[in-house]
């Protein structure tokens, strides 16, 4: 909203302070100011009253006129002058030669021959309206050369506050509830609002009027007749332009100036219109055609001012082309009411049309305010055209009372809630400048909240701390830190788990977090040949492309590893994040976290990249929680899975996740040339398991035995049962010296290390051992290759 | 026979200096030592003599075998030194001047920045929390004041999925689980709520330079018995000025947020210009970075906590915003965009 310092000095007086730091102190105390802040007029001098004594035709120019204009000197000035309404008696507005419009200083200037010794202008050029039809016609009874500052208020500063910081404030749509938060921060006396007395029109006739509907609160209504104004003076179009409206006829520019003096909106009718004020909702929806021209949809929800059964006005939001005043409306009916807020919200959002009213009407507008509005339009209007009549008796519906709401509370509570002492005087002072109706009692406060701070904003003892901090100024706080008593803070399992995979990942293993987005990427996952499947979707996007919750992280993954393929030869990737596995029984989406990542190379083998990602899995797990991994094959059921190599990833007998190969679908379509493997794991279950802590075990002093054997499978697998079977406590360790593959097969040979804490070994005791452990796997048709070594 | 001595000595001087490597001083070793050797044969010739002269000899021979065996052994010695030697200069320089391979791995900036406002709170004794990024209509909106149809609902677009339930909207989502998750350790044992809990949100809207439909906030919330505006001022500051390093100055402007009663949108002294005013605080020498407020008595109530007894203030801070802030990113969008040439440089930042 746009406001005029003019304006509110109207209601405060503001003089000898320095309105732009007032304007810092608003932006501080009340609502957000924006940066820009005009100092209207500065930019403007040397205009003055001049009145034309002689127009003469331009001997070669259709358009331009050569004019003397009298400027209160004694010497008539020589002016070219293209304007189309020049007219001999004319008074406007005139730049003199030295004076200052903006970036230009007038200089006598030769136009098709001629010389002009100044300018006449509109008022558009000066910046006063947009009205650029042709020169100021000034009516004022002014004395020529008059500084044409001295007669209208065109140096003024004009500011801005972002509506977001308003949006729970209806009092302060309006100047005037601006000027009493100005009243307040700058300690001077706020000015009643000067208006007429209605109760001078009570013996005229009422206004046929009905509400029908409880979405409207209060409706009131006053006619008028006999008004002769067409034009709105000069300076209240000059406040309405520079608040950014649209100068029209008298009696909109009235409205509207209404409207932005106390937040009110108000609508004229043509009386011959609306005999009978009905407000209603309709059963069926109908069409409307809006006074801006545009015919708009109206459903049975939205509320409807009609004449009898007929629609004059869309309640709120704007009236109807049919009800609007014309050149032959004689009598108007002025409408002010208030509307219930959420309904005017919904049907805006439903017409798509937003309008300067309905703005104001989904903020809670004060239904007090509409007869004080009705008696400050009669003031206005009277004084400025003291022809127009008032030709009925206020007319007012008030079905809607908002409670008035009175708190108490202690000035303890104050303290306790600040942190800091504002004396009680000052609360008062504060209180009662912002409208409260305040009674003190030793420290005790009982207030009553003004009307206007009613209708949702102030509801309770909180909101009081607000009234009186804001006013206070938080820069004048004491800060101080919390007396509270410490606890020891333990992290969660979760979190610290996350964090060490992320370092162990990055720092060990060189990879890189990524983010990616929670739900699939249509066009992406297409080009990679991988099959969005069904998942929770979201109802409304607008982007069509975001839609359905992703299920696993690895597509996301693949689409930001195609992505990078360019990068370089090899690099890895992670991401901790979430998915959503379907519905849980009880309807809410099965959310989890995991941890995801995606090996790409173009220099190692598949067989390496496999094992290479395999092992980070078992650093992780063997390093949080000190626990060996151990996998199981799986099919494949999704399309980016390799049908082989596909395996069940377990931890303490847990399944956690899997890891595998991308299918060469996908993966050819990444890259032809890359080997790419994944794992996911379930980072909430990874973090349920225990941590082993560890079992210190004291290095045997005698010698140790060492033995190496080399038997021939195809897999590790039946070896690791039959040491495991063996059960031996002399076994310390067991390492994978060599794999190799001859004519015999595929061969494994393997060093086992055995020890005795207290003595030495023999090589008897070692060799039963390893007896058992050859005739086990002899049994499974495993034999062993080269003979015992000893 | 002393001559003989005279010139076998003669002959191995002469031999020895011809040695230049391990080889050839092994042949001469055992040219003279071996069992066939020149000493070992002199030795032989002694059976002929007489035991005055055998005496004599003897010990002649004896001190020639002493001599040849010194001998080799210092030029073992020798040839082993001049070996190393030849070692050592055949060591090539090596070129320093080459760019060192690091190959580093990266964490997302997120990570950096929530990292670092982690640290700052668990120093204070925050605990800091997880929560799910799908919540429920009621944890993001009703338990936190915002009733339906009321317009704040409006100020979010948030992306409602076909269960009923939503993407979080903001990081207050999780507000009510917390409360409720510590409400029993305040009644009984006294202990504040002191948490903070960073996630991830998303709002419906279209993206660009300025604009994520996904995003990063960190929530904090302190409730106890007297917790006041001073302290979430001081609680601000402090935590600022240990996440950007430096003394940060903070100001407090009225703010609207329903679930916070007095609401506040919070200002720091701008970051390049220092309050001076420059074109990234659009000259008015402030940032807005975060809001803030007094936790609404009704959203205590919904978590259980009396409002007349405690009071409690809670932020929201934009993570995404501070990291952009932080390292200068100009596109939003380049934190969601996985790309490793953007990406990969956040190596660390401790």
């Amino acid at each position: 909203m746009i406001l005029s310092m003019n304006w509110i000095s109207d209601f405060v007086d503001l003089s000898g302070l320095d309105k732009l730091d007032l304007i810092a102190k608003f932006s501080l105390s009340t609502a957000e100011v924006e940066n820009e802040i005009y100092q209207k007029g500065s930019d403007l001098s040397g205009i003055v009253v001049a009145e034309i004594k002689s127009v003469e035709d331009h001997p070669e120019s259709k358009k331009l006129h050569l004019l003397k204009v009298d400027i209160g000197e004694s010497e008539l000035v020589d002016v070219v002058c293209g304007a189309p309404n020049v007219r001999v008696g004319m008074k406007t507005a005139f730049a003199k030669l030295g004076a200052q419009i903006g970036d230009i200083t007038i200089t006598p200037r030769k136009l098709a021959g001629y010389t002009s010794n100044g300018m006449c202008c509109s008022e558009k050029e000066l910046g006063l309206s947009d009205n650029n039809d042709g020169i100021m016609d000034i009516c004022e009874d002014v004395a020529l050369g008059t500084d044409l500052k001295d007669i209208y208020q065109i140096d003024d500063i004009i500011f801005e506050v972002d509506n977001k910081s308003l949006t729970n404030r209806p009092d302060l749509w309006g100047h005037y509830g601006i000027a009493r938060e100005f009243a307040a921060i700058a300690g001077r006396e706020l000015k009643p609002l000067p208006v007429a007395d209605l109760k001078a029109y009570e013996n005229l006739p009422k206004v046929d009027l009905k509400i029908e509907d409880t979405l409207c609160q209060r409706y009131s209504c006053l006619q008028f007749g006999n008004i002769s104004k067409h034009v709105s003076p000069m300076n209240m179009r000059i406040r309405l332009y520079y608040c950014g409206m649209r100068g029209l006829n008298f009696l909109a520019d009235l409205t509207n100036y209404l409207m932005l003096e106390m937040g009110q909106p108000m609508h004229a009718f043509d009386s011959r219109k609306v005999e009978k004020i009905r407000i209603k909702r309709f059963d069926k929806p109908f069409k409307f055609q809006t006074l801006d021209g545009v015919e708009r949809e109206i459903d049975e929800e939205t509320l409807m001012i009609c004449n009898d059964n007929t629609p004059v006005a869309i309640a709120g939001i704007m009236g109807g082309l049919d009800s609007e005043i014309v050149e032959s409306t004689s009598t108007l009916t002025l409408e002010s009411a208030t509307f219930d807020a959420s309904s005017i919200r919904k049907s805006t959002v439903r017409l798509a049309h937003r309008t300067d009213a309905s703005m104001r009407y989904e903020k809670c507008l004060d239904p007090e305010m509409t007869v004080v509005a009705i008696a400050r339009f009669v003031k206005l209007l009277t004084e400025i055209d003291p022809g127009a009549t008032v030709v009925s008796s206020l007319t007012d519906e008030y079905p809607y009372h908002y409670d008035t709401v009175s708190l108490s509370f202690e000035k303890a509570f104050v303290d306790k809630y600040t942190g800091i002492n504002i004396d009680s005087a000052t609360i008062e002072k504060t209180l009662k400048a912002l409208g409260f109706d305040v009674t003190v009692a030793g420290d005790s406060f009982s207030v009553t909240v003004p009307s206007w701070r009613a209708t949702k904003d102030v509801t309770m003892k909180a909101d009081i701390i607000e009234e009186i901090t804001r006013i206070y100024g938080y820069d004048n706080f004491d800060i101080n830190t919390a007396a509270v008593p410490l606890y020891p803070v333990r992290a969660a399992q979760e979190k610290s788990d996350e964090d060490r995979i992320k370092d162990i990942l990055v720092k060990r293993y060189s990879l890189h977090e990524l983010h990616s987005y929670v739900w699939a990427y249509y066009d992406e996952y297409k080009a990679l040949g991988i099959e969005v499947e069904d998942n929770i979707n979201l109802v409304s996007s607008v982007n069509p492309n975001i839609k359905t919750i992703r299920k696993s992280i690895v597509p996301t993954q693949l689409c930001q590893v195609k992505y990078n393929t360019g990068y370089s030869t090899d690099f890895g990737v992670f991401e901790i994040g979430r998915v959503v596995e379907g519905l849980k029984d009880d309807g809410l989406c099965n959310e989890r976290k995991k941890l995801c990542i995606t090996l790409y190379s173009k220099t190692k083998e598949m067989e390496t990249l496999y094992f290479e990602l395999r092992d980070m899995l078992a650093v992780i797990c063997d390093d949080l929680k000190h626990e060996s991994i151990s996998f199981q094959t799986k099919e494949a059921t999704h399309s980016y899975q390799h049908p082989k190599n596909l395996n069940t990833i377990y931890l303490g007998g847990k399944e956690l996740g899997e890891m595998g190969i991308v299918n060469a679908t996908v993966s050819k379509k990444i890259d032809k040339k890359a080997n790419i493997v994944y794992a996911e794991i379930d980072i909430t279950d990874f973090s349920e398991i225990k941590n082993k802590s560890i079992q210190y075990q004291e290095a045997s002093k005698f010698p140790e035995i060492e033995i190496d054997l080399s038997f021939v499978s195809d897999t590790y697998q039946p070896i690791a049962n039959a040491i495991t079977n063996a059960d031996c406590p002399l076994i310390k360790n067991v390492k994978i010296v060599d794999t190799y593959t001859d004519e015999a097969g595929k061969s494994i040979t393997l060093r086992i290390l055995f020890s005795h804490p207290e003595r030495t070994l023999t090589k008897e005791e070692v060799l039963q051992v390893v007896n058992g452990i050859v005739d086990e796997l002899d049994g499974k048709n495993i034999k062993l290759k080269n003979g015992l070594p000893m | 026979m002393a001559e003989k001595t005279t010139a076998l000595k003669q002959a191995f001087s002469e031999a020895l200096l011809t040695v230049t490597n391990m080889e050839e001083l092994e042949k001469i070793r055992v040219e003279y030592l071996g069992k066939k050797g020149l000493v070992t044969e002199l030795m032989q010739e002694m059976k002929y003599l007489s035991p005055e002269e055998k005496k004599v000899f003897g010990q002649a021979v004896n001190v020639l075998k002493n001599e040849v065996n010194d001998a080799i052994t210092q030029k073992r010695e020798e040839l082993k030194q001049k070996e190393i030697e030849l070692e050592n200069s055949r060591m090539p320089v090596f070129d320093l001047s080459m760019p060192p391979v690091l190959d580093r791995g990266s964490y997302h900036p997120i990570t950096l920045v929530q990292r670092q406002c982690e640290e700052v709170f668990r120093s204070m004794g925050f605990a800091i929390e997880d929560y799910s990024e799908i919540v429920t209509d009621y944890e993001c909106f009703e338990a936190l004041n915002i009733p339906k149809n009321h317009p704040a609902r409006d100020m979010q677009d948030t992306y409602y999925l076909d269960n009923g339930q939503l993407l979080k909207s903001h990081t207050s989502a999780a507000q009510n689980a917390i409360y409720k998750k510590y409400k029993d350790a305040l009644y009984n044992e006294g202990k504040p709520i002191n948490a903070i809990f960073p996630g991830r949100c998303f709002r419906n809207e279209a993206t660009d330079a300025c604009h994520e439909n996904t995003f990063f906030q960190m929530e904090g919330v302190m409730v106890d018995k007297n917790i006041s505006i001073s302290n979430l001022i001081f609680f601000m500051k402090t935590m600022l000025s240990e996440v950007f390093q430096k003394d940060i100055k903070v100001r407090l402007r009225p703010g609207f947020f329903p679930f916070v009663e007095p609401g506040f949108e919070l200002d720091i002294s701008c970051l390049i210009c220092g309050g001076e005013g420059c074109p990234s605080c659009k000259h008015s020498g402030w940032l807005e970075l975060c809001p803030c407020g007094m936790i609404h008595p009704e959203v205590l109530k919904a978590g259980g906590i009396d409002p007349e007894e405690y009071t409690g203030f809670a932020f929201g801070l934009g993570l995404t915003r501070l990291a952009m802030m932080k390292y200068g990113v100009k596109d939003i969008r380049d934190l969601n965009s996985g790309s490793l040439k953007s990406l990969a440089q956040f190596t660390d930042d401790k």
